[in-house]
């Protein structure tokens, strides 16, 4: 199951600089996985240890933001495209 | 350094005063490898909070689509602090993730919603080291 994933460019030092890779998985969870195997330490920059997405890293199944669809555990379907974003934010502390 | 046009910098801080006492937030993006800021987006404070800005989760993804259609970058990503200086707060410095972009702070402190001193200045924010570089307005 063939999904792509557009990288930002923060974390274009894992994938050889490329923009966009392929992975696999039936969950955003699996796929994430896969991304390590190939991409290995990528994983640890969009979940935290107990495995939920990291708060200020967004994901996007297609054009939905996966925290409005299941998280990590949103289901994956052959074709379709992943993108991951670090938050834009800040703050005066 | 960061060059920026008189028109992009006022625009940034009319933004700023319009938006004061809540934080404001923005980019202004500009063709791939050139350093030159010329698209003014200005973006909505998720948050809507005068200590703390987010880009809405939706607007990011899709500037993010927008500038790559364009094969633009974000030059510039400005936002204010209302009650407090323009440099880099600890919260700034942990979430800057585009290494390549002048992070513009603007303080409006001073000004509040009016004309009045209001602070302007560029920062680059790399693995958590903030450099701050001249502004030239041109």
């Amino acid at each position: 199951m063939a999904i792509e994933v557009r990288i930002p460019t923060i974390l274009r030092d894992y994938t050889d600089g490329e923009k966009a890779v392929q992975g696999s998985g039936a969950t955003i969870a699996e796929l994430f996985a896969d991304l390590d195997t190939s991409h290995p330490g990528i994983k640890a920059r969009l979940v935290e240890d107990g495995g939920t997405l990291r708060r200020f890293v967004n994901v996007y199944l297609n054009d939905e933001d996966v925290r409005f669809l299941s998280g990590v555990d949103t289901e994956l379907t052959d074709g379709d495209s992943v993108t991951i974003l670090p938050a834009v934010a800040g703050g005066m502390r | 350094m960061l060059t920026i046009s008189q028109e992009l910098r006022d625009r940034i801080i009319t933004h700023a005063r319009a938006d004061h006492p809540d934080e404001a937030c923005g980019v202004v993006a500009g063709p791939a490898g050139t350093d030159r800021p010329e698209r003014f987006v200005p973006m909505l404070n998720a948050a809507r909070s005068p200590t703390f800005y987010e880009f809405d989760s939706g607007d990011l993804l899709r500037l993010y689509r927008e500038m790559d259609d364009r094969d633009e970058e974000p030059v510039v990503i400005y936002h204010s602090h209302t009650a407090t200086e323009a440099y880099p707060s600890r919260t700034d410095i942990s979430y800057a993730n585009e290494p390549g972009a002048h992070y513009v702070l603007v303080s409006t402190a001073e000004c509040g919603n009016d004309e009045g001193p209001v602070s302007f200045r560029s920062f680059r924010i790399v693995e958590g080291e903030v450099t701050e570089e001249e502004v030239r307005v041109v």
